[in-house]
């Protein structure tokens, strides 16, 4: 198969395994405020995450290093449109990073929810925002023909990426709650989860529902019969997931909301290809797996790399999860390190 | 030009800032390793327990820096993109390669393996739990490869060839085993034994001298401390010695610039402090030891050295008009700083190791209240050590292939610049603050008791 293919291929699979992985613990960390006042709960639900949660966040760095190194103009140019944009994901992301680290260090309640509110905060807004730029790269930005973006950090918004962002924030809410559901051992906050996943549930779901219908309006998504396929799917699935949910099929639910993110994740890209940036201003200056990518050369070394590690890396990630697969009890969230 | 200034200085500040917090995770990893082997290996049971709870306190110092390296590395990767998108189009080809390297081989593993290591303490066997924290040590050492083959790919290109208005890798092969990564891994990675080993050496001195019922196993990890700061620091100096003989041929501005030596020269004089006139591509007065400089290139005392006003003449007929000539107030005194605390530092890790092994460090209680004001001193050298590194480079981005002006991202404009500058300087400042006050809080708070020696 032709490299070029590979390689947009390989970057859908980063994308998917963030999206799947960090959907739900920016999910659990934006649910965090939401699901309890005690402190005791909110010290177990944090538990479910605190392991796992920056192997996930490679996920975002790996695909982000992909994408550096097989379509280097992908990265310039994208990098550099969403310049105001990344400063506030990264931004959040320090925050929620340190967070996880310093909330257990101090036992006063105005120390511990100063810390969940970054948590949270470093949750939701990274998800809004990435769904923000999918949104974008797909609509088309201003980018001229030397590949330089023309806008300003307004440009990035509109009603349609406002509403892609939204999408991407319910749904891995709900991704969070429906993992919850399967990481808690107590009853009550179980129910909680449950409780509060059927809500943020529906609120997705209308919100995914709008963001198809001006996927439609906006992009040339709808003349890719692959892109329809997956993100009907996907849709489908996501409403089967919730109604999995309440009737108390967590596991079920959760793979299932996998798979829809794995979709929409798959309908997005094959919306794209084998463009990865849509320019607004002609449909030359659009960035492609042709004119952005690496050398031939590179390409064949960083895929034999690539066919090599991530089998690795997945192994020893299930292995991780496989070893913190009980479910939290309070005793756990007491434990100290 | 606002854009570019602005950029470069938040490019430094990322980069300096970042550069606190990595030295200690990749020596502070190698150390905890090997103290949770002692624990697994011991049979003393009274060693074994204060071994495990030696091991907790310096895992936990660990994950705390650890954590603040993290989140600014996430933000060294993205101001590649960010701020130097033509940069980025000129090398990626050859520098996205290390960085998805980096990601793929080492940041999975140390972000996977410490959620294991912290979390697993009850789930995994004596042995297996000891692996996983070797892993993490194994990780964040590959990845300080990865990243410093990319850095030598800047300072030294080798295995490119410039092909459509961009360089492009030819040899993988010739990439990794750059001349110029030996030296600079290995000094780093010394660097970062030195470093761990004085925040031990600091964090333990101060122990033994203020907490009485933590005294004997402080008194262990102050030896252990003393140790690996005098391996790191011999093991820095030498590899650091290597690769300034070896600057010689691979990047002679640079070296040049670090010496300040205008003039070419045979033999070369070392100047221990030099007056520099930048202005007038001289030194007003210096105090110099004839013949030293050649001596520590070739050891011998003869030998022509290269002087900067010769090499600028060279690169003028190479690279066309132009300034090709660092900041050599900048990294003469730099360099200077890092080789005098650096050798200082070698004394007084001897000295604390001979008097912690042959008596009672308490007879110098002078000492071990001494050691902890000194901690800044480390830090202040690693700084010196890359702004040589980098600043020494300059005014390329990648030595006679790009110039740092030409690399910035065209479509920034200075306010949006100087916002994300302030904004990430402020952040940095406010956690490098909690992440202070922590560490001294839990060093304070932390008791482990010893019967087996006092």
């Amino acid at each position: 198969m032709d490299l070029h293919v590979v390689w947009f291929i390989l970057i859908v699979v980063l994308f998917t395994g963030f999206f799947i992985l960090e959907g739900f613990d920016y999910g659990v960390g934006g649910l965090l405020p939401f699901l309890s006042r005690e402190d005791r709960d909110r010290s177990m639900i944090l538990r479910t995450i605190t392991p796992v949660w920056d192997g996930n966040e490679v996920w975002m760095i790996t695909a982000g290093g992909a994408l550096f190194a097989s379509f280097p103009h992908v990265y310039a140019t994208m990098f550099s449109t969403f310049y105001l944009a990344l400063f506030l994901m990264l931004f959040a992301l320090i925050l929620r990073g340190v967070a996880f680290e310093f909330r257990g260090r101090r036992e006063t309640s105005a120390w511990r929810h100063f810390w969940e509110g970054c948590i949270a905060f470093g949750s939701i807004l990274p998800a809004i925002l990435w769904g923000v730029a999918v949104t974008d790269l797909l609509r088309g930005l201003p980018i001229n023909d030397k590949m330089i973006y023309t806008g300003g950090f307004l440009d990035l918004l509109s009603l349609y990426s406002i509403v892609g962002g939204l999408t991407f924030l319910f749904v891995f809410l709900y991704h969070g709650a429906s993992f919850l559901t399967l990481r808690l051992a107590e009853p009550r906050l179980v129910e909680r989860a449950r409780a509060l996943g059927k809500t943020v549930g529906r609120i997705a779901i209308g919100l995914f529902a709008l963001c198809l219908v001006l996927t439609y309006v906006e992009t040339d998504l709808f003349t890719r019969p692959l892109a329809v396929l997956a993100l009907v799917c996907a849709a489908v699935l996501f409403v089967l997931a919730n109604v999995l949910l309440a009737h108390k099929r967590g596991g079920a639910s959760f793979a299932l909301s996998s798979l829809a993110i794995a979709l929409t994740t798959v309908g997005f890209f094959a919306g794209l290809f084998p463009r990865l940036m849509v320019s607004s201003i002609h449909p030359a200056y659009s960035l492609t797996i042709e004119n952005a990518a690496s050398s031939p050369y590179t390409l064949s070394v960083m895929t034999v790399v690539a066919c090599i590690f991530v089998p690795i890396v997945l192994l020893y990630q299930l292995w991780a999860y496989h070893l913190f697969r009980g479910r939290v009890t309070a005793q756990d969230a007491e434990e100290e390190y | 030009m606002e854009a570019l200034l602005l950029s470069r200085w938040q490019f430094a500040i990322t980069t300096v800032y970042h550069f606190l917090f990595v030295p200690v995770t990749l020596g502070l990893s190698v150390f905890v390793a090997l103290l949770e082997t002692c624990y697994v290996r011991t049979r003393r049971p009274a060693w074994k327990a204060a071994c495990r709870k030696l091991v907790k306190f310096f895992g936990t110092l660990f994950v705390i820096n650890f954590s603040m390296g993290v989140v600014t590395g996430i933000v060294q990767e993205f101001h590649f993109g960010m701020n130097w998108s033509e940069y980025s189009r000129f090398m990626g080809d050859i520098f996205g390669a290390p960085l998805a390297l980096e990601a793929l081989t080492a940041f999975f593993l140390e972000s996977t393996m410490l959620g294991v290591w912290l979390f697993g303490w009850d789930r995994l066997s004596e042995r297996a739990h000891c692996v996983t924290i070797w892993l993490v040590a194994l990780a964040s050492n590959l990845s300080a490869f990865w990243i410093l083959v990319a850095n030598s790919f800047m300072q030294h290109p080798v295995g490119y060839a410039l092909r459509g208005g961009r360089a492009e890798m030819t040899d993988f092969f010739a990439l990794v085993t750059n001349p110029y990564v030996v030296g600079e891994y290995s000094h780093t990675f010394f660097s970062g034994v030195a470093t761990a080993g004085f925040v031990v050496l600091a964090v333990s001195a101060w122990k033994v001298l203020h907490d009485a019922a933590s005294r004997a196993a402080f008194r262990q990890s102050l030896m252990a401390g003393a140790l690996f700061l005098l391996v790191g620091l011999l093991g820095a100096a030498g590899s650091g010695h290597l690769h300034t003989q070896y600057l010689a041929q691979a990047n002679p501005m640079k070296l040049a610039s670090m010496e300040a030596l205008w003039e070419t020269a045979d033999p070369a004089p070392f100047a221990i402090v030099a007056d520099i006139d930048e202005q007038a591509h001289e030194n007003r007065a210096e105090l110099e030891v004839p013949a030293l400089f050649s001596f520590m290139l070739y050891n011998q005392p003869a030998g022509a050295v290269r002087g900067i006003n010769d090499l600028q003449a060279t690169a003028e007929q190479q690279y066309g008009p132009g300034d090709y000539r660092p900041d050599v107030t900048g990294l003469f005194w730099s360099f200077r700083l890092m080789v005098g605390i650096g050798g200082a530092m070698i004394g007084l890790a001897f000295l604390t190791f001979l008097l912690a092994w042959k008596g009672d460090p308490l007879r110098f209680p002078w000492l071990l209240r001494l050691i902890p004001w000194l901690l800044p001193l480390v830090y202040i050298v690693n700084s010196c050590g890359w702004y040589v590194a980098e600043a020494g480079r300059q005014p390329w981005i990648v030595v006679g292939l790009q110039k740092t002006a030409e690399a910035v991202s065209p479509n920034l404009s200075g306010a949006e610049v100087w916002l994300t500058m302030l904004g990430f300087t402020v952040t940095y400042l406010l956690l490098a603050g909690v992440a202070l006050y922590l560490a001294f809080r839990f060093v304070r708070h932390t008791v482990i008791s010893y019967e087996g020696r006092a």
